[in-house]
């Protein structure tokens, strides 16, 4: 089974080296508060600037919540992430799907960020798996689909 | 219909956690909740046609259940997560900007 990946780009004034890093090392400031998977609230969202560098969340304790890793680091157009949160919003290592930011200058000096995120099948290959140990359910995972329909109502 | 749609009628959703915990029969899920069972027959089979549930007869019974390849779900989930993302980056991106300009150009305050 093949699911089509998510595609979405959107337009930025900044030219592509200062797109990426803007993405790259500000993403505590931009990211949507609440979106994030560890205990508390993020103090930082870090991404460390080279292959196989950490993708983490950390809170005002400095507790650390993994997400992934950096597979590619190419600035100024491209970035390639593993994302590895189970559908239960859980980090494992076993697990990965690929998102590729890339950074394309455009018309008037601008830049087309465009992210793909692929390789969702495996969220249904891990999803049978949590299913077996949970007795059919994907709990966390429920409780923030819930809240996000909810806000989307 | 897709499955962020299926999950917006609160019954449904209702249906759908109770079925997040365990599987259960038609007259399980109506005993539990405040709509009648032709009505939860009705809400089950939206959710089958989402790809969320799915079914197994057991006797004389069918035995509903989360459908574990639903992951039609975890795809618009993402999908509107990372279009919800991006937009608060381009904001971000767009006022750092402007502020970069301000700063070269001396007119913005020096923070």
């Amino acid at each position: 089974m093949s699911i089509a990946p998510i595609v979405r780009t959107v337009e930025v004034k900044a030219p592509p080296a200062r797109a990426f890093e803007l993405f790259a090392t500000r993403m505590e400031d931009w990211w949507p508060r609440g979106r994030t998977v560890g205990k508390n609230p993020h103090a930082a969202i870090v991404i460390e600037p080279r292959p196989d560098g950490r993708w983490f969340e950390r809170d005002a304790e400095g507790e650390e919540t993994n997400w992934g890793k950096v597979l590619a680091w190419e600035p100024p157009s491209r970035l390639l992430l593993g994302w590895q949160l189970t559908s239960a919003w859980a980090y494992d290592p076993d697990f990965l799907t690929e998102v590729e930011l890339t950074f394309a200058p455009a018309e008037g000096g601008g830049t087309l960020v465009t992210l793909e995120h692929r390789d969702l099948e495996r969220f249904g290959a891990d999803a049978e798996r949590h299913a077996a140990s949970l007795g059919g359910g994907w709990p966390n995972f429920l409780a923030d689909f819930a809240r996000f329909a909810d806000s989307q109502s | 219909m897709e499955a962020l749609g299926a999950l917006g009628d609160p019954t449904r959703r209702a249906i759908f956690e109770r079925l997040a915990a365990r599987p259960a029969a038609v007259g399980e899920l109506a005993a539990g909740l405040p709509v009648s069972r032709p009505a939860v027959s009705q809400h089950l089979r939206v959710l089958k046609e989402a790809g969320l549930v799915n079914e197994t007869p057991e006797g004389t019974r069918r035995i509903y259940r989360l459908d574990p390849r639903g992951i039609a779900a975890m795809r618009d989930w993402l999908d509107a997560h990372w279009a919800g993302a991006l937009d608060a980056f381009k904001d971000f991106a767009d006022a750092q900007v402007e502020a970069d300009r301000a700063r070269t150009t001396g007119t913005g305050d020096d923070t």
